[in-house]
């Protein structure tokens, strides 16, 4: 890419050995654009590969727990709720210590330096490498994790540790999760950043590298490798991000369709309106943020039921025929009628229609105009029903139709102000990763009978752009995208925990870059 | 009947429903209850008719925010300790505990208790769904004494409240609770087994777990769950109305202070733009519009669920966008008698209307 411009694009099956298939993808890319290696400014990389060695239990590490909040937790051990296999693999060295904040900032109890030490040498001596830490109210006061680091470095200097501040926000439980399973990729993450590095190097490619997280920022391969867990779901946010990128605007219906579904969502600024269900990854419950995504029965490869007898119908009956269940899925070139299958699918009503050209029409049974205007008709009502769902505001919406099935999306549809099909739209996901733009979150309790609301706020906003600028973002573009305020009921005053969250550009991220969506499955997590 | 895993879990989804917005998700309280149950086997529950008169019987739960007990975790010895000092007390053994109110987190909490005491929990609550404090149970409106009542938290921290009045005692233990790190566990209301019998709002444990059930299995078969549900709550016959309220999107949500509280609203809009509900909150959802019309107010329970999961959504947790179904349904007989509804009708939370049951707002006296 160069600016908003997509110079070359490709696609590469993944590989096991995962840098090959990118130094593959970015080989094509830069032959196709008759571009050197070393004109490229940065790479960046949105890859399931972390949430798929979650899910497959698959090369993780044995992982120490130190949880700094007895007494407090006692009663919860770490790992409470988790699929026995995945909790086998990390194993169960737990330490339960005395520490962490009450919500005042308090000290639960002080940090108890000589059992952290203790804990270090004993996982030294069982041969533990990757440590996670856990205080509560660690997103409010970082110190004492910071200090129980400190401490585990000294004692085990061979270890990695994972610090829950630095992974998740308030919300114990979720958080620990989060921070062991982080600790479980460690040797994992440092193996395929550096042979991301290594093939880049290899094909002459020696600008920085950066992976794409779940929010649709960006850290550096280096801090990749210390945090993984925050990039295991950047996927669905990329090609939400990328039709944005692609077609310049910020608030849009994105509708992708693939094979068997269709994934409404919906761009606000810019950014994927969040899904406030929490989110189980590998059946581990955590609260990442994640986009809020509807995934409607209706794709490419979606079964269409309808006896053969009725396909020259002159009326067909709402009952006599079913949009789904079921889909050929990628199968289509197989089973699909265009291709000489026995299977009807939405494709081949699409084509009969004239909606779009693939495969072999004559080999399409002879619908009646009749029986193909109504599937055809029943196929917007659904994709309309979906929108209708996920619109939020009155009046029509922009819609961005992306995906190898966005045929299915008519010009003109009801709730739709216009449908934009943007270019490229088939590798939105890779464009999504080279947004270059890096975050920051600020997460504090306040109580609003003490500080004043506006003050409060302000003083956030001005911390967060500040941490943004800290990640390598640029002052004059940082700006704060979202605030979110929970209340704390049931408790006198007007407490309420708040939230904020900031992005900037990355300084100097807007020459030539090499974006890659390294997708082995999507929506894995 | 024996509370296992499934009922355990069944429990969660049900007495989220009847938090009715408030009392916190169950999450972290099924997590605690799994443990324990791992840990100990399944608890028995038993109706209120198997109390003999004179059994002591406790109710227990949690006081303070949601929001810090999922930051601030329990140390799993609060209620024990709590429940072995009133023993004391009493110089007597507890014979059964029970939930304070069934709504949210607390339906769960007595179990936890239950399996460390190894006693049975009793099929029955005082509030029938979630309220803010404690004098809003029914037996506070029944003219029985809060104490002894036995506040603990997580650092051991114990404290017995001794008082007549129990506002005093509320307004003591809100602010021990503060004190405390915003969490505390409190043992109140101790009751005989005929006060039990008499006073206590029977079969909402049982209700509770069965609606999760329906919930569970409807979801299973992909039947839709909140035909189960609503049906769940009218065969249980302490909730006999129910209803789906409204079908669409939260478009706004805001919060304001009015006379030193936290007041929230919600605006749903329906998907084809025409009908809207507002639904004012104070911790738990009080009253719902229906294009300006009231469809219903406390004490009868309004809930906000995902409209694909029936998963119930707490006040704290409403966002902007979420697609939404609230359900109505009529709270048990008990809390809307005349007497009860000064403690827990709509003038109790400053609204100026009079109370009028749902069935009738929705005309469904007539299914």
């Amino acid at each position: 890419m160069r600016g908003h411009e997509v110079v070359a694009w490709t696609k590469q099956p993944t590989t096991a050995e995962v840098s090959l298939g990118v130094a593959a993808a970015i080989d094509a890319v830069l032959t196709q654009a008759g571009v050197q290696a070393q004109a490229i400014s940065s790479v960046m990389i949105g890859t399931t590969h972390f949430a798929n060695a979650l899910v497959e239990r698959n090369r993780l590490d044995k992982v120490g727990v130190l949880r700094l909040a007895s007494p407090s937790g006692e009663a919860l051990p770490p790992m409470t709720g988790w699929p026995e296999d995945l909790a086998a693999c990390v194993g169960r060295h737990v330490y339960l210590l005395r520490g962490g904040y009450e919500l005042d900032g308090r000290e639960i109890s002080a940090l108890d330096a000589d059992a952290v030490r203790q804990a270090a040498r004993d996982l030294r001596g069982r041969g533990v490498d990757a440590i996670a830490i856990c205080s509560a109210f660690a997103p409010i006061n970082a110190d004492m994790e910071e200090r129980a680091a400190a401490i585990v470095r000294r004692e085990h200097p061979r270890a990695s540790v994972s610090l829950s501040h630095t992974l998740g926000r308030l919300g114990f439980i979720e958080r620990e999760n989060a921070t062991i399973l982080n600790a479980a990729l460690t040797t994992l993450a440092a193996a395929v950043i550096a042979s991301l590095e290594q093939a880049l190097h290899a094909i002459g490619v020696e600008a920085p590298l950066y992976i794409s997280q779940n929010d649709g920022t960006l850290i550096s391969a280096t801090q990749a490798a210390a945090t993984p867990v925050l990039t295991i779901g950047s996927g669905p946010t990329n090609s939400m991000r990328g039709a944005a990128f692609l077609t310049g605007v910020k608030d849009a219906i994105v509708m992708d369709v693939g094979g068997t579904t269709t994934d409404i969502g919906v761009l606000s600024n810019g950014f994927p309106r969040e899904s406030s269900i929490a989110v189980d990854i590998g059946g581990v419950r955590t609260n990442f943020r994640m986009p809020d995504i509807l995934a409607i029965g209706l794709g490419g490869g979606t079964r269409i039921h309808l006896a053969p007898e009725l396909y020259d119908a002159d009326d067909l009956g709402a009952d006599s025929f079913r949009v789904g269940p079921g889909s050929v899925g990628f199968r289509i070139t197989e089973e699909g009628m265009l291709f000489g299958g026995a299977t009807l699918t939405a494709s081949d009503v699409a084509a009969a229609q004239g909606h779009v050209r693939f495969g072999d029409p004559s080999r399409l049974p002879p619908l009646s105009p009749q029986v193909r205007a109504a599937i055809w008709t029943r196929f917007q009502t659904i994709l309309e029903d979906g929108v209708d769902r996920m619109k939020t505001t009155r009046g029509d919406a922009t819609i961005l139709a992306v995906g190898g099935g966005a045929f299915l999306i008519p010009d003109a549809l009801k709730g739709a102000a216009r449908v934009i099909r943007p270019p490229h739209a088939g590798v939105a996901n890779a464009v999504g990763a080279a947004i270059a733009q890096v975050g920051a979150q600020v997460d504090h309790i306040i109580d609003y009978a003490k500080v004043a609301r506006a003050d409060a706020l302000q003083a956030m906003r001005d911390e967060a752009c500040g941490r943004v600028v800290a990640a390598g973002g640029d002052a004059a573009s940082a700006h704060v995208v979202e605030v979110d305020e929970v209340y704390l009921s049931y408790l006198p005053g007007r407490a309420a925990q708040v939230r904020v969250r900031a992005v900037g550009d990355l300084v100097g991220g807007r020459a030539p870059v090499a974006p890659i969506a390294e997708s082995g499955a999507r929506h894995a997590y | 009947m024996l509370i296992d895993r499934t009922a355990l879990a069944d429990l969660a989804l049900g007495a989220a429903f009847l938090g009715s917005g408030g009392g916190g998700d169950p999450y972290y309280g099924q997590l605690l209850g799994e443990a324990e149950l791992a840990r100990r086997g399944a608890v028995e529950m038993i109706a209120l008719d198997a109390l003999a008169d004179d059994a002591l019987v406790v109710p227990c739960g949690w006081i303070g925010a949601p929001t810090v007990s999922v930051e601030k975790l329990p140390s799993g010895r609060e209620a024990i300790a709590g429940l072995r000092r009133l023993e004391q007390i009493f110089g007597r053994p507890i014979d059964a505990v029970m939930p304070i109110e069934i709504g949210g987190g607390n339906g769960l909490a007595p179990l936890f208790a239950a399996a460390q005491l190894d006693v049975p929990v009793v099929d029955c609550d005082g509030m029938g769904r979630a309220f803010p404090e404690s004098q809003m149970a029914i037996f506070n409106i029944r003219g029985l004494s809060a104490c002894p009542s036995v506040l603990t938290a997580a650092c051991g921290a114990l404290t017995v409240i001794e008082t007549d009045d129990n506002l005093t005692h509320e307004r003591v233990a809100r602010a021990l609770s503060v004190a405390l790190g915003g969490i505390a566990h409190m043992v109140e209301y101790p009751l005989t087994g005929r006060q039990a019998k008499d006073h206590a709002i029977g079969g909402s444990l049982s209700t509770a777990i069965a609606i999760g059930a329906a919930i569970r299995e409807a979801r299973a078969r992909g039947d839709d769950p909140f035909v189960a549900l609503c049906a769940a709550l009218r065969g249980s016959g302490l909730y006999p109305h129910a209803g789906v309220l409204f079908d669409g999107k939260i478009v706004d949500l805001e919060r304001e202070t009015r006379g030193g509280f936290s007041i929230g609203r919600l605006a749903i809009e329906s998907f084809d733009g025409q009908s809207r509900m507002d639904i004012e909150f104070q911790n738990e959802n009080l009253i719902a519009r229906r294009d300006g019309e009231v469809v219903a107010m406390v004490p009868d329970l309004i809930t906000v669920m995902d409209r694909e999961t029936a998963d119930s959504i707490t006040t704290e947790r409403l966002k902007y966008g979420q697609r939404v179904k609230v359900v109505g349904s009529a709270a048990p007989p008990m809390l809307r008698e005349a007497r009860a509804l000064t403690f827990v009708g709509p003038a109790a939370f400053g609204f100026a209307e009079d109370y009028r049951p749902i069935e009738q707002l929705n005309a469904w006296d007539d299914l």
